[in-house]
């Protein structure tokens, strides 16, 4: 009989919820074959089959949750494969709910009614009665302080109920990180966002001479990414607060380039990070966001991969955006949104021409980045875009 | 003779209790008690035995004024010798079934009276006058308390009794005097006032029950006075003149004017009780008790290395179970474990009929602590069990904090509240809101639902009146 135990989910990822079974109890399965698949805030992970033989109970069902080391299910090594399931493993039955991995203390009845009302998690909650049980007076004092604290979603009331035209689907753990991040957000930085646009008549002229090349030579295509990674790179070096962040009453400056990179996938916004961009070539810029969309689109993106960024780039552009006011993805202190390159009648040495433009968009944190440094480093990319020759020459 | 780990001085609640847990936890253990019977004052003229004759007077009187409703016809007399032996009986039984289980526990019981020899020293003098010395780590004193004398009125136990002499008081008198309000007083008063005695409560105090809930204590007066009780409150007693077949009292207001003369044929002395830690020996170890006599403790432990008081004879409500609880934290911190004593939650029960029981702080009490409270309350007339029972005096009150609804206090008057208030000790020793209780079921029907339709009531959903 061998354990399926839920891995180590990684850094600041306290629990998973099992979203699928691939194998019914009593379904032979072989040693590394996915048997589980597994949501965590950030990513979605498999879990493979111990060994060789029969996967004989299913402890965790879909939609629980569960912590890191909990107990998935049990194989049962060599055993043959039964045509339908043994009537000792009850497979149908929902299972109980596994028993949490910390025995909790009994909860007095007003704590219970308390918690279901309003969804105070008790088990949060410092118990001042009998061996550190939870009062009704500790569970009352908790909610007050959940009030006081406008960071947290008002307590959830009763469901409202789904009518004909309807359809009620639990949200994903992703998107349920997303939107809690998202508020997170907003409601901890002193957000703005400055504007500027940026002509991409050389950037564009650039590629269309380059790209056949540049594919040629390193087996992916030159994008625009790549040149507004870079010029992002370069503008944060002129201006540091905007890779800074906030820890405290102190300020982090980091001289490391991690750029996230926001891609779109069917299950979310998920925000993989381009390492040491600095360091990187326009090729390997290209090279390194080409695999990280690869492996976002197919869900096997690792949590190390979306960890640890300095700024984030969001390119609403390639759905049509004109302009918009992207998040901050915390504790980042700076975000610049992209958007769609279209042609505008611009004015170019008292002539009216036409030309590609493409409204520009930094978000920024403004306990951090002034409004000077915000704008100097918009109209740095800006700059960096439209001569993109001044990167070649650091300039 | 080797040395023991505990030598406990005191054969009641406090003394074979801790002697018990001192067995259990595999101390070398000497109880030491020169009554001849085990139990003390509870046992042996104190809770138990009164609860005997209680017990009887109640039927008795239930039998001759109740029964007639319930459609049972015929006169119940009284044999006072019968009833007085049935006590004695109780009693007996239940001293021999502590002596087993000190045998059970491998204490040794050691009978004369014990005395402090000097550190680690326990002089034992037995009946017969000879005197052995018992060497020991720990010494703990569980010697009790005896009854307070009352100057001018001199205990005889023949016409002036105490609270012992009142359990044998071998004819029932035509008339009694009770001096003092107190739960002992009320209870025994009680007794021979149900078997046909005119029974005069008098109180120096302007009220009844000194420590009882206000609001209680005026219920319980007036239900006692509607069943015969008299009551003369701000009164006190300055003289006693017995005689063969009487007693006079001269009594005065305490606030001062007329002196008058009450006769009864009997007079019981019941104004409290004192710790008892004379003779004792306590010099020899340089403990010296504060001028009431009480010893003064920290954690059981007094002044003296190795020398250990509980119950009566220490601070805190000379009540057996505290006594008790005292004995077994005693012992297993001696045993270098956690004992532990919460006296915010020692329960107090008065065994009179309707019972009167309380646990927590009072209403008066929280008053003068600043403390805001919300009440609730539940009358036994709407109890379904208490109604059919012809039982419906009294009522249940639960207080609780406003803001936490923690359960502060219960005070409860009314049919058996006494076997009920341990409900509250429970859930007030778990710190349980009023709302705890009030979700908790409770079965139906029984007088226990009151204790659940107060605890609604404290946040104002009282459903059954």
């Amino acid at each position: 009989m061998a354990d399926i135990m839920t891995p180590a989910l990684g850094e600041s990822v306290a629990e998973a919820t099992v979203a699928r079974w691939t194998k019914k109890v009593g379904d032979a399965v072989k040693r590394d074959e996915m048997l589980i698949e597994l949501e965590t805030d950030k990513v979605s992970l498999e879990v493979v089959s111990p060994a060789d033989g029969v996967l004989t109970e299913i402890v965790a069902a879909e939609g629980e949750t569960v912590l890191p080391g909990a107990l998935l299910g049990r194989v049962t090594a060599g055993a043959a494969a039964s045509p339908s399931a043994p009537a000792s493993a009850p497979v149908a039955a929902p299972a109980p709910a596994p028993a949490p991995v910390a025995a909790a203390a009994p909860v007095a009845p007003s704590v219970r009614r308390i918690a279901a009302e309003t969804g105070l998690d008790t088990s949060t909650v410092a118990g001042s009665g009998k061996d550190g049980r939870v009062t009704k007076g500790d569970a009352l004092a908790a909610l007050e302080a959940r009030a006081a604290a406008p960071a947290v979603a008002a307590a959830p009331s009763a469901p409202r109920p789904v009518h004909e035209r309807e359809d009620r689907v639990k949200m994903t753990r992703l998107r349920q990180t997303i939107a809690r991040r998202l508020k997170e957000a907003q409601n901890t930085a002193a957000m703005l966002t400055t504007f500027n646009e940026v002509d991409m008549s050389a950037v564009m002229a650039l590629r269309n001479q380059y790209k056949d090349v540049f594919e040629k030579r390193h087996g992916v295509k030159l994008g625009f990414m790549s040149f507004f990674v870079k010029a992002c790179v370069e503008a944060l070096k002129d201006v540091p607060d905007v890779n800074a962040e906030i820890d405290g009453t102190d300020l982090i400056y980091k001289n490391h380039y991690d750029i996230g990179v926001a891609v779109g996938t069917d299950k979310g916004l998920v925000v993989p990070v381009v390492r040491d961009a600095e360091t990187l070539s326009l090729a390997g810029i290209e090279k390194a966001i080409g695999a990280l969309g690869k492996k976002a689109r197919d869900g096997q993106l690792s949590i190390d991969d979306m960890q640890g960024g300095t700024f984030t780039i969001s390119n609403g552009g390639v759905y049509g955006s004109l302009m918009s006011t992207p998040i901050l993805n915390a504790p980042q202190s700076g975000i610049l949104g992209m958007h769609k390159i279209q042609d505008r009648p611009m004015v170019v040495g008292g002539q009216i021409v036409v030309r590609p433009m493409m409204y520009l968009a930094l978000s920024y944190d403004h306990r951090v980045v002034d409004g000077q440094g915000a704008v100097t480093f918009l109209v740095k990319v800006k700059d960096y875009i439209e001569d993109p020759q001044r990167l070649l020459l650091d300039l | 003779m080797a040395q023991y780990d505990v030598v406990i001085i005191g054969g009641g609640p406090g003394g074979y209790n801790a002697a018990i847990r001192a067995g259990q936890l595999g101390l070398k253990v000497a109880c030491i008690e020169g009554r001849g019977t085990l139990g003390g004052t509870c046992l042996n003229v104190g809770c138990i035995p009164s609860k005997a004759m209680l017990h009887a007077s109640e039927l008795y009187e239930l039998a001759n004024k109740d029964f007639a409703k319930m459609g049972l016809e015929g006169k119940v007399t009284v044999n006072l010798p019968v009833m007085l032996q049935q006590k004695a009986d109780s009693v007996l039984a239940l001293t021999k079934g502590i002596e087993f289980l000190l045998k059970k526990n491998k204490v040794d019981y050691i009978k004369g009276w014990g005395r402090i020899a000097g550190p680690g020293k326990v002089a034992v003098k037995a009946e017969d006058g000879t005197e052995t010395v018992l060497d020991t780590l720990n010494i703990i004193i569980a010697t009790g308390s005896e009854p307070t004398p009352l100057p001018g009125v001199d205990v005889d136990q023949k016409r002036i009794v105490d609270s012992t002499g009142a359990l044998v008081i071998p004819e029932i008198p035509k008339s009694m005097v009770v001096i003092g309000a107190g739960i002992i007083g009320l209870e025994l008063g009680s007794v021979w006032r149900r078997l046909g005695a005119e029974v005069t409560v008098v109180e120096y105090l302007d009220r009844i029950t000194p420590g009882m809930d206000g609001e209680t204590a005026k219920t319980f007066q007036r239900i006692l006075t509607k069943q015969g009780v008299k009551f003369k409150l701000g009164t006190k007693v300055t003289g006693a003149k017995a005689s063969k077949t009487g007693v006079a009292l001269t009594l005065e207001p305490a606030a001062g004017g007329d002196a008058e003369t009450l006769n009864a044929d009997y007079v019981l002395v019941a104004i409290g009780r004192r710790p008892y830690t004379d003779g004792l020996g306590l010099e020899t170890v340089g403990i010296v008790p504060d001028k009431r006599g009480f010893i003064a403790n920290d954690h059981f432990k007094t002044s003296a290395p190795g020398v250990w008081v509980v119950g009566d004879a220490t601070y805190g409500p000379m009540l057996a179970h505290k006594a008790e609880d005292d004995g077994v934290a005693c012992v297993e911190l001696i045993a270098g474990k956690a004992g532990h004593v919460n006296y915010d939650l020692v329960p107090s029960v008065v065994y009179t009929f309707p019972e009167v029981a309380w646990v927590g702080k009072n209403e008066e009490e929280l008053k003068a602590a600043g403390i805001a409270y919300k009440t609730g309350k539940f009358p036994f007339t709407a109890n379904s069990r208490a109604k059919v029972n012809h039982e419906g005096e009294g009522f249940v009150k639960v207080l609780a904090d406003a803001t936490t609804d923690q359960i502060l206090g219960v005070h409860m008057i009314g049919p058996q509240v006494g076997e009920m208030i341990g409900e509250y000790c429970v859930a007030m020793e778990f710190s349980a809101s009023s709302e705890d209780v009030a979700r908790t079921s409770h079965p139906h029907p029984t007088r226990s639902e009151a204790l659940r339709q107060a605890a609604m009531g404290v946040e104002g959903w009282t459903m059954q009146a």
